[in-house]
């Protein structure tokens, strides 16, 4: 039984190294594509706020601003919503309503994005023209839909984070006659610090990379948004509009907003990565609350402590 | 019992535990004496762990376990409708198998207490931290590395750290669960003349697996087997003349 372990794992091997390959070839496409541009017209035009691709002026800053804007808002909606979701499904919720909550919080992430658009059309657009003034299509109702976007991946990696921290932690806690909330607050949220920072990063991502809800309920217009209510572009949602019928250098400044793109969500992820290396909790066996499950710290057999 | 000490710090009468269907502890009747160091030997599995949780109310995290009988801390019961559970785990401190220091720093492990009872601020809890450190003997070693994470010390000072912290709080009796099982020799037998320090302030229930261990450091001695408690008595008397055929098994069998 030798010879097929190895041939599967080459095979994977090699799979492996060809959705690599694939990512690269992408990185290396766009990149061909629009640094010569940037190249030409030099990063303070490009980061200018002149986009008039007809008159071969391509400056991405209204739109750079905009991705900006609108993460920031969505961020300011979805991570206390997110993180707090996430302690009452991780510390406080009985076991039964976790079991339940987070397979439907992970369906939350699959439902396509064009979904929450055009709820964001229904919905959001016009209680935010009843009620707030203004033409509704906005920044604040891109903010909105996105902070909802982003929920199911704060929640479901701050979970993560918070099922990882060692139940002898909560424990030593409680035994010191903490409350449940001054053990969540002081001990497992420091805990989980890294993990729930990934979250929030990863979230970010999401929110800056997210294109088609974005173009349905931000408005789209180039210009620099003077309150939430204003309508904006984002970086996606440029791409998304203008790839259609673009040619020549106008093309080439939309793939160099690929590149901005990317490099923003890398380094995202990039931070990601580090923050959940860093100072993460040792791992050890997680108490299971079932009802017939032996506290998982009382199974393991005492070291032998020979005698002296 | 007729060893009985005079000044009974807990007590508990008619005790029964029970994980859903199956009987942990059966009818034990107990005397703990105050100030004293009251040993809990058995084999495993026999009720030990949810012996010493009882009395500060662990158990009630566990899904299914039912507590019924007289416990009682100081005369008061203490599974009546409206205790304080967190004012009883002040007063009754635990100390666990494997050291358990918090992720955080070893200042901010020490004033946990003080800080979540508010029984201290500012100032006061670089003193507590220096008095509680000093008292497992750890101020020495660690004054100059009170920022840093505690889980970058040893396991014998984690252990030590998480003995700071719970009397930090000023607490009338420790629980302590095998607190020596995770550290080497030399480390036990420290942590040991430790516990024998803490006695004199503290009453102090510890569960050993080692016999060797509760004859040398405990006053008294409680024999638990399959849920039940067979004998609890002055240490001497327990392994050199128990009353009760199984205990002298257990004893022997233990030491031979
Ligand atoms: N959460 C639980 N659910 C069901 N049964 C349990 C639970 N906790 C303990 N038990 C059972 O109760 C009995 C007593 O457990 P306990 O942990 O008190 O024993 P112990 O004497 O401390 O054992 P050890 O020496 O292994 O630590 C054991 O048979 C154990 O299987
Ligand atoms: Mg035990």
């Amino acid at each position: 039984m030798r010879l097929p372990d190895k041939v599967v794992e080459r095979a994977l091997l090699l799979l492996a190294l060809s959705s690599v390959a694939v990512l690269a070839s992408i990185a290396f496409f766009i990149v061909r594509e629009g640094a010569p541009l940037i190249y030409r017209v030099g990063l303070s035009n490009f980061f200018s706020t002149d986009w008039h691709p007809t008159a071969g002026r391509f400056g991405i800053l209204f739109m750079l601003v905009g991705s900006l804007a609108v993460t920031v808002g969505a961020l300011a909606l979805g991570v206390p919503l997110g993180i707090s979701c996430a302690i009452v499904l991780g510390e406080m919720a009985p076991p039964r309503a976790r079991r339940i909550l987070k397979p439907a919080i992970e369906i939350l992430a699959g439902i396509p994005s064009v979904v929450y658009g055009f709820m964001g059309i229904v919905v959001v657009l016009p209680w935010i023209r009843e009620h707030l003034g203004g033409p509704g299509a906005s920044g604040l109702a891109a903010a909105v839909i996105l902070g909802i976007m982003i929920l199911p991946t704060i929640i479901a990696i701050s979970l993560d984070a918070l099922e990882a921290v060692p139940m002898s932690y909560r424990d030593g806690s409680l035994a010191m006659g903490a409350t449940e909330w001054q053990t969540v607050r002081r001990v497992v949220l420091p805990a989980a610090r890294s993990g729930i920072v990934a979250a929030v990063i990863l979230g970010t991502g999401r929110a800056v990379g997210e294109t088609m809800a974005v173009v349905m309920v931000a408005g789209n217009a180039v210009q620099l948004p003077h309150s939430p209510l204003d309508p904006l572009r984002t970086l996606t949602a440029n791409l998304a509009l203008e790839m259609g019928y673009a040619t020549g250098d106008h093309r080439a400044a939309l793939f160099a907003t690929g590149i901005v793109l990317f490099l923003i969500v890398l380094s995202l992820n990039g931070a990601a990565g580090l923050a959940r290396r860093r100072r993460r909790p040792r791992p050890r066996p997680r108490r299971t609350a079932s009802v017939a499950g032996v506290p998982a710290s009382e199974r393991i057999p005492p070291s032998p402590v020979s005698d002296p | 019992m007729a060893d009985v000490p005079r000044a009974a710090k807990l007590r508990t009468d008619g005790l029964n535990v029970h994980y859903g269907d199956f009987h942990a502890l059966k009818n034990v009747t107990a005397v703990i004496g105050e100030r004293r160091l009251t040993a809990l030997i058995g084999p495993s599995g026999c009720g030990k762990s949810t012996f010493l949780r009882v009395f500060n109310r662990m158990n009630d995290r566990v899904a299914g376990c039912r507590v019924e009988g007289i416990v009682e801390l100081d005369g008061q019961p203490l599974y009546r409708r409206g205790v304080d559970i967190e004012a009883l785990r002040r007063q009754v401190g635990m100390v666990f198998q494997r050291p358990n220091p918090f992720p955080l720093s070893i200042f901010e492990n020490v004033v946990f207490g003080p800080r979540i009872h508010a029984l201290a601020a500012g100032a006061e809890l670089e003193a507590v931290a220096e008095r509680c450190l000093g008292a497992v003997g750890l101020w020495d070693d660690l004054k100059d590395r009170l920022d840093d994470s505690a889980l970058t010390i040893t396991p014998e000072q984690m252990q030590r750290l998480c003995i700071a912290r719970a009397i930090a709080v000023e607490p009338d009796v420790l629980l302590m669960d095998e607190p020596c099982s995770s550290l080497d020799p030399i480390a036990t037998l420290r942590i040991e003349s430790l516990m024998r320090e803490l006695s004199h302030r503290y009453t102090i229930l510890v569960v050993t697996h080692n016999m060797q261990q509760a004859a040398r450091i405990s006053d008294d001695t409680g024999f638990l087997l399959l849920g039940e408690l067979v004998e609890l008595g002055p240490t001497a008397t327990v392994f050199t003349r128990p009353r009760d055929r199984r205990t002298e098994d257990y004893v022997t069998g233990g030491f031979g």
